[in-house]
């Protein structure tokens, strides 16, 4: 083997691999933050406005899911799912729903955080229920969330590297591959770790202006 | 079913051992990162810019590589460098380093909204800069990060099922085990999910206890000795009720 500890050959080499597990990891990024959106704002919804025989069983549920690894659920899924479907699309569906769970509580504290007098206000002007959502309340109370979007979002995308115990080739799973076959971990796994830094540290810079700007 | 739960009777005390692993693994990682939290946290809040720098890029630098690539990193690359680490001690180090990272910004956050009135008085009463942290900031700060140390406490568990892909036999491990031996995966990972769960509501509960614990050392609400006397049947569901 070579003698220095870092080899540039192979750093190039494995590049063009990488980077075509940085698509994989950005695509289950964004179809797994889309899902979480829309399902976290449902769960929102349901635990705010519905009887107690529905918000217990939703919270228990969503509770569960939160406390249980991500890692195990992504496993499980996929035993139960993935002859029918493709790995990719439970692993997106799996991340979805876990992180649904919390930006639930995104959700919820955005809602809260619209002031009382807009209800009132809607109910003076006898705005049906359905419009004081749609147009009154929800309209300020994503605006307040979407740091939080923000935020968990690139920490989903640190997440996505569970994608490899259930066969996703992303960007650490082609890194873990080419170092298999290699027995050259050293440049695959460092890119990874720089890749990983090079996408979500500026991400994370732009999701805090983004927090001041709305604060 | 009956067959299926005659097995998992059967490995209990294989169950005990993998929750073991776990527990250790969460325990050490969240001590380890309790130390570099409170490190790196108020060594990104002083003045010295040699100190604040390296906090803050070892900080952003832990919080944006991924958990996952800096165990493997830790379990693959270190042996070249000739640091051979137990798979245990790899576990923790990278538990603990990552989580760390994101306890500073927890710990710097709560230290930073202790009352600036807070400062001034115990510079006014003359006390040194150790004496003033540990008796007087401290105190305020932790009733303010303990539901957000909670939270990271929940998530270092999470990530602790990495360590069955370095060779190591936690619960997740059991869990592929117990699948193996049953060839019942919804029975088995069923079983898996409500350990974790339970481990994590017991963890919550603990944390729950502590931010009463510490509330109440500031006056601010009773005391856990009253909590849990007036409460009636659940006691410690009643602490936890935060």
């Amino acid at each position: 083997m070579n003698d220095s500890i870092w080899d540039w050959d192979t750093a190039w080499d494995v590049l063009p691999d990488l980077l075509e597990g940085l698509k994989i990891t950005v695509i289950a990024t964004v179809v797994g933050m889309v899902i979480a959106a829309i399902l976290g704002l449902i769960i929102a919804l349901v635990r705010r406005s519905g009887s107690r025989f529905i918000t217990v069983p939703v919270r228990f549920v969503v509770d569960f899911i939160r406390m249980t690894p991500l890692l195990v659920q992504l496993v499980f899924a996929a035993l139960l799912l993935v002859p029918a479907l493709p790995p990719l699309a439970v692993g997106c569906g799996v991340l979805g729903i876990h992180y649904a769970t919390y930006m639930s509580e995104v959700y919820r504290a955005g809602i809260d955080a619209v002031p009382k007098g807009q209800w009132e206000a809607a109910t003076a002007l006898n705005l049906p229920r359905g419009r004081t959502w749609v147009a009154v309340v929800l309209p300020q109370a994503i605006r307040n969330t979407l740091p939080g979007l923000g935020n968990y979002a690139i920490s989903m995308f640190k997440e996505t590297p569970f994608l490899f115990a259930i066969f996703v080739v992303e960007m650490f799973a082609a890194a873990q591959r080419y170092g298999a076959n290699s027995f050259s971990y050293i440049e695959p796994l460092t890119m990874v770790g720089l890749l990983f830094l090079a996408v979500s540290y500026p991400t994370s810079l732009l999701v805090r202006r983004m927090e001041k700007r709305l604060a | 079913m009956s067959d299926d739960i005659q097995t998992l009777l059967d490995r209990l005390p294989r169950l005990g051992e993998g929750v073991l692993v776990t527990l250790e693994m969460t325990i050490g990682g969240a001590i380890l990162a309790m130390v570099v939290a409170l490190a790196l946290g108020f060594g990104s809040r002083t003045r010295t810019l040699w100190v604040r720098g390296p906090s803050r890029v070892i900080v952003e630098f832990f919080r944006g590589t991924s958990l996952v690539v800096q165990l493997f990193w830790l379990f693959y690359v270190l042996p070249v460098f000739g640091y051979e680490l137990q798979a245990m001690a790899v576990g923790i180090v990278a538990l603990g380093l990552n989580y760390g990272a994101y306890g500073a910004e927890v710990v710097r956050g709560s230290v930073n909204s202790v009352p600036r009135g807070q400062w001034e008085a115990s510079t006014a009463l003359n006390l040194g800069q150790f004496h003033r942290i540990r008796r007087v900031i401290l105190p305020q700060a932790w009733a303010l990060m303990i539901p957000m140390l909670a939270n990271l406490l929940i998530q270092l568990l999470k990530g602790s099922a990495l360590a069955y892909y370095i060779q190591l036999h936690d619960l997740n491990f059991f869990i592929s085990q117990l699948r193996k031996a049953t060839s019942d995966t919804i029975f088995s990972y069923s079983v898996g999910l409500i350990v974790y769960f339970v481990i994590a509501y017991l963890l919550t509960l603990g944390m729950n206890a502590l931010e009463v614990h510490f509330k109440s050392r500031l006056g601010a609400g009773p005391t856990l000795r009253e909590v849990l006397r007036v409460a009636p049947v659940p006691t410690t569901e009643k602490a936890g009720a935060a």
